[in-house]
């Protein structure tokens, strides 16, 4: 979080429509930096950890790799719309559209290394290296967050960090608990962050 | 539990808190307690937060905390914002949120602003 600028204690004079013109500056920053508290919906985390958990459930009972990766994609789409949704809602609730400047902020720092996660997918499905995708998109979609995270309110980045903590430990665990790590990921640490920042920050 | 306090309203009328700019297009009434930049700071940033706690709003506006009190009260004085106190466990927490009338005031104040650079095109 980056504290807005001081206010000049003793400003030179000015024109009356260059101080007013200054003033606008002044509000629109402070409505841009303060924006970033809200640029995450907590409950839409809330509801994307539901699916997730939903996805892992379905995965876990699915007979081929390909049928695994297949509900995986499609829960990707869902918690997408989900996210999209949830943020769209609370900017539109919140009469934010000043925040359009945190919010580009934002989605620039978390989108590449969740391109790098969907990237890595596929060498890796196609090596057969399958086992190793749940600590791939742990981990890319802990550094999105983290990153993300850095222009948003204290308890995401934290988030990003759990994700991946648990994507290390992926690294590190037999292929089968491959789906309860991304239950636990996906689904745990976006319910319970969702939860902590829709109660402290409002939605 | 947290205690709400209904932000409270001076004792002074509505206008005595606005002044009428001198010489300027159609002699607008700024309001004084937005106009001073810190308070301005904490509208601004309540505006686009459905509440915030005093610790985001120090950290966010870089203030101390005697300084944000200050400023905050005054505002609360005004009767656009509302603060409420309580705990987070042991821990004491007070957040703050934009009232209604708050809002009001920060919109007409961006009106004021902008007529007055539209006056000066104007002229």
């Amino acid at each position: 979080m980056q504290p807005l600028r001081r206010p000049d204690p003793d400003p030179p004079p000015t024109a009356l429509h260059e101080h007013a013109a200054e003033q606008l500056a002044f509000i629109r920053d402070a409505m841009e930096r303060a924006g970033t508290f809200t640029a995450v919906p907590g409950w839409g985390a809330v509801a994307m950890g539901g699916s997730a958990l939903v996805a892992s459930a379905a995965a876990a009972l699915q007979p081929s790799r390909a049928q695994w990766l297949a509900i995986w994609v499609l829960e990707l789409g869902v918690a997408v719309g989900i996210g999209v949704t949830a943020m769209l809602r609370k900017l539109r609730a919140e009469r934010s559209l000043q925040a359009r400047k945190p919010l580009r902020r934002f989605l620039l720092a978390f989108l590449p290394p969740i391109w790098v996660g969907a990237l890595l997918t596929v060498p890796l499905y196609r090596s057969d290296r399958a086992e190793l995708l749940p600590a791939a998109w742990l981990l890319s979609y802990g550094a999105a967050v983290v990153s993300g995270g850095a222009f948003s309110v204290r308890p995401v980045p934290a988030m990003g960090l759990a994700f991946m903590a648990l994507g290390t430990v992926a690294l590190a665990a037999a292929p089968a608990a491959g789906d309860l790590l991304l239950a636990i990921g996906f689904g745990g640490i976006h319910i319970v962050g969702g939860w902590f920042v829709a109660r402290r920050y409002g939605g | 539990m947290a205690r709400h306090t209904s932000a409270r309203r001076t004792d002074a009328p509505a206008n005595a808190a606005t002044e009428v700019v001198a010489g300027s297009p159609g002699a607008l009434a700024l309001d004084r307690v937005i106009h001073e930049r810190t308070r301005l700071a904490i509208v601004s940033a309540l505006a686009v937060n459905d509440e915030l706690s005093f610790n985001d709003l120090k950290h966010l506006l870089d203030l101390t905390d005697g300084n944000l009190s200050v400023h905050a009260r005054k505002l609360e004085e005004a009767g656009y914002v509302a603060c409420a106190k309580g705990f987070e466990g042991r821990i004491p927490r007070t957040l703050y949120r934009l009232t209604a009338e708050g809002r009001r005031a920060l919109e007409a104040y961006l009106g004021h602003m902008e007529a007055l650079i539209r006056a000066t095109r104007a002229g």
